[in-house]
């Protein structure tokens, strides 16, 4: 006869599935590898420098806000920190000094992470609201562009050409260099072909789901057709559109971020066409060259009202009720 | 492994969201054994949904197999009969699996198994008859929710019931019975279907399995093909092997295409959905008269030593039947009446076997352990596996919250406690528990 004192009482279901948070996170990780060995071969060994520090910055700095100023559990076995500090660097130009990218991290982990209650709470992403953080402190800094090849050992002050993004250049590079990433921008957004190759890691182990950067993707290449239509421009015009600032690595790695994107896949629909929208009106009417940031930053603080309409109704919710609901409401 | 035989239907309508849990079907080879009489039982007086029965014996009655020891005039309720004869040792109140207090009767057993003078085929001329007959077998639904046979099938006949769904999806792991019901007794099941069909006017009876069970399809499909009054009412049909399967609101969608509405039952849209187990009984009841006095159990798990599928009487004590199954083989750190999904977590062995429960499944301390809780990431997998549309991760934030309008706004009383959101959380969140805290803080309120 056994009796409950060595028994587990806990409630149902009493199997798990295998799939932790850490092994989600690890797989993101692996799924940006491709991108941080690219942004090492175009601009150089600083590249990786910058994104060590960050990744350092933003592990330490949850580690000690949590034990010392929250006295919270530690939490940086998730990873999710690492990932913010990789993606922030990615967002960043390779000569930034590294002062400027710990103070991003910083504010990244602290304000917009920790202070609204950590992995899952954060209002906006957290690398995003870095970013933007520093675009308006040092907005210098953050728009010298470096070009690529500037030496692999390089790791000191890096020759910076001022406003050379594809964007708003003259003279671009040819399609297929925009594709490899030869091209001036941010050390982790240039490399189109090793940012698709992690989308798809990432599709496959089903971390996330397509409708996101399909509907991102898809609305820029819609109001590009139309732009290009109205402009008199050559089918090009569409290529240099989709491949070139931030949008390949906003649409794939930052506008899926969990906690700042809906749930349901109408939401999630919902949200890429606004992050998309919202990226051309700035690039096409705004006075800033690139877009993706505002524009997933807006769609992250609208989520939780997408959710709100875009949730499904339960099992079976008759037709007429859906209506009459939907009336009451309004 | 064979394949599914030609003829065999597919599901008109898949499920949404679900889970792919591991089959662990162990024992489906497993013929179902009897087990030794036991020495005693324990009857609980409330082994179904509905109002307990109250004992009609006293301590010191001789009782026989099949007599009746609990009754009562309440309608949604079932009676209960003695499962072994001998004496009646006490009549008092015991502790139920899940906490609640029941009364019950301990039958000491003489070893004769003597059935009861009264039992006869009961006669059945119309459909009150029948209804009669079902409520007097003490029949209740063998799937696991134990709800009285003869409240679901007295439906009336102006509702515009067609379609018979005989549920044998079993789409809980380990859990092999019912599959062996179909391999083992498919000449009752077959011959139920019939009896059922024609007294209750169904117009069309789907039997429905998951793919994961082909020798079940090519036994039923033998005998239905034999049976030359087939009238084209009868149909198989194979479902995906996905849990939730076998809920009774995926079983209908799957079978018929129809969409049972939140609060509703199957016979609002046309459809009785009942348990192969219950059905295959039925016949045997009607050729024989002898009412529900035992049930088949899978006993499996990592820490039982010679997992089986076993006929137990009603009232057995759990430890006995693991001990028949040559106890266990590691220390056990969980064990469990019904499946490793929806199954209750029982605090030790010394529990009677209830009318409902399907299976016992004992885990060692590596398969017991759950995921510690850690934050929602808000991933939305919950939500993606809820087969019925809702957004567990935000039931549990209005939960924690507190907040009453929010909980029904999101439909949490829809929620029917499957497991599907807990099982796929990375972050190893109770959730079935939030569903459970939610419907209980509704229900508080609603009864202010």
């Amino acid at each position: 006869m056994v009796n409950g004192k060595n028994l587990y009482v806990s409630a149902s279901p009493h199997a798990r599935a295998s799939v932790t948070t850490r092994g989600i996170m690890l797989d993101v990780i692996i799924a940006l590898v491709p991108a941080l060995i690219a942004s090492g071969v175009i601009f150089g060994l600083r590249a990786l420098t910058v994104t060590a520090v960050s990744v350092a910055a933003c592990v330490i700095s949850e580690w000690a806000f949590r034990k010392f100023i929250l006295r919270r559990s530690n939490t940086i076995g998730d990873l999710s920190a690492v990932i913010t500090g990789i993606l922030l660097a990615f967002n960043l130009p390779s000569g930034i000094p590294y002062w400027m990218v710990i103070l991003g991290d910083l504010f990244a982990i602290i304000i917009v992470k920790q202070l609204f209650g950590g992995i899952g709470q954060n209002f906006v992403n957290p690398a995003i609201g870095g970013r933007i953080f520093m675009l308006l402190s040092f907005s210098g800094s953050m728009s010298a562009w470096t070009q690529p090849g500037a030496g692999f050992m390089n790791l000191g002050k890096v020759d910076a050409l001022s406003g050379a993004t594809p964007l708003v250049s003259d003279k671009l590079p040819s399609l297929g260099e925009m594709f490899l990433g030869m091209r001036g921008g941010c050390l982790g957004e240039t490399c189109i072909l090793a940012l698709l190759l992690g989308g798809v890691y990432l599709l496959i182990k089903k971390v996330i789901s397509p409708a996101i950067p399909l509907s991102f993707i898809g609305t820029v290449a819609v109001v590009s057709v139309i732009a290009m239509l109205v402009k008199h421009e050559g089918p090009e015009y569409i290529a240099y559109q989709l491949m070139s600032g931030g949008l390949i690595l906003g649409a794939v790695f930052m506008a899926t971020d969990y906690a700042t994107s809906p749930i349901s896949v109408k939401g999630k629909i919902i949200f890429g066409v606004g992050c998309g929208l919202i990226t051309c009106l700035i690039r096409l009417f705004g006075s800033l060259p690139e877009g993706v940031s505002y524009s997933i930053i807006i769609m992250n603080i609208l989520s939780p009202l997408i959710e709100r309409v875009a949730t499904p109704k339960p099992f079976g919710t008759p037709k007429k009720e859906k209506k009459a609901k939907k009336e009451a409401q309004a | 492994m064979s394949k599914i035989p030609g003829g065999v239907l597919t599901a008109v309508k898949k499920v949404r969201g679900g889970v792919k849990v591991d089959h662990h079907k162990n024992t489906q080879d497993c013929e179902v054994v009897r087990i030794p009489t036991p020495e005693t039982v324990v009857i609980p007086m409330q082994m179904h949904i509905g109002a307990p029965c109250e004992p009609l014996v006293k301590v010191g009655d001789t009782v026989a197999v099949g007599q009746l020891i609990g009754d009562t005039d309440k309608f949604v309720s079932a009676p209960i009969h003695a499962s072994v004869s001998g004496k009646v040792k006490a009549v008092g109140d015991i502790k139920m699996p899940n906490g609640i207090l029941s009364k019950a009767v301990t039958i000491e057993s003489d070893g004769e198994d003597r059935l009861w003078e009264g039992i006869e085929p009961p006669k059945i001329d119309t459909r009150e008859d029948f209804l009669k007959a079902i409520r007097a077998s003490g029949l209740v639904g063998l799937g696991g929710a134990g709800f009285p046979t003869h409240v679901k099938l007295n439906f009336p006949q102006d509702k515009g019931i067609d379609t018979l769904v005989i549920n044998a999806a079993e789409c809980e792991p380990y859990i092999t019975v019912d599959y062996r019901e179909c391999i083992d007794n498919s000449w009752n099941i077959l011959s139920a279907v019939y009896t059922l069909k024609e007294i209750l006017g169904f117009k069309k009876v789907i039997i429905a399995a998951e793919d994961n069970k082909p020798e079940a399809f090519k036994v039923l499909k033998n005998i239905a093909d034999k049976d030359s009054n087939d009238d084209d009412v009868v149909k198989l049909m194979v479902l995906e092997s996905k849990y939730p399967q076998g809920a009774e609101k995926m079983m209908v969608q799957s079978a018929t295409g129809r969409k049972i509405p939140p609060g509703k039952l199957p016979s609002d849209v046309g459809c009785v959905v009942m348990n192969v187990a219950s059905v295959a009984y039925i016949s045997r009841y009607l050729k024989s008269g002898k009412p529900l006095v035992s049930r088949s159990l899978t006993v499996d798990g990592s820490a039982i030593a010679e997992p089986k599928n076993v006929r137990v009487p009603i009232g057995t004590n759990i430890g006995e039947i693991i001990d028949f199954c040559g106890g266990f083989k590691t220390e056990p750190a969980k064990i469990i009446t019904g499946g490793p999904m929806m199954g209750l977590a029982i605090v030790g062995t010394d529990l009677p076997v209830l009318k409902q429960n399907n299976a016992i499944l004992a885990f060692d301390k590596n398969d017991a352990a759950i995921k510690k809780e850690t934050d929602c990431i808000h991933c939305g997998r919950c939500a993606a596996a809820c087969p019925l549309s809702l957004t567990p991760t935000n039931i549990m934030r209005a939960t924690k919250a507190k907040d009453t309008e929010t909980m029904k706004r999101i439909g949490v009383n829809v929620c029917m406690e499957c497991g599907s959101c807990a099982y796929s959380c990375p972050a190893g969140i109770p959730l079935v528990q939030y569903m459970r805290l939610a419907k209980t803080i509704l229900r508080e309120e609603a009864s202010k």
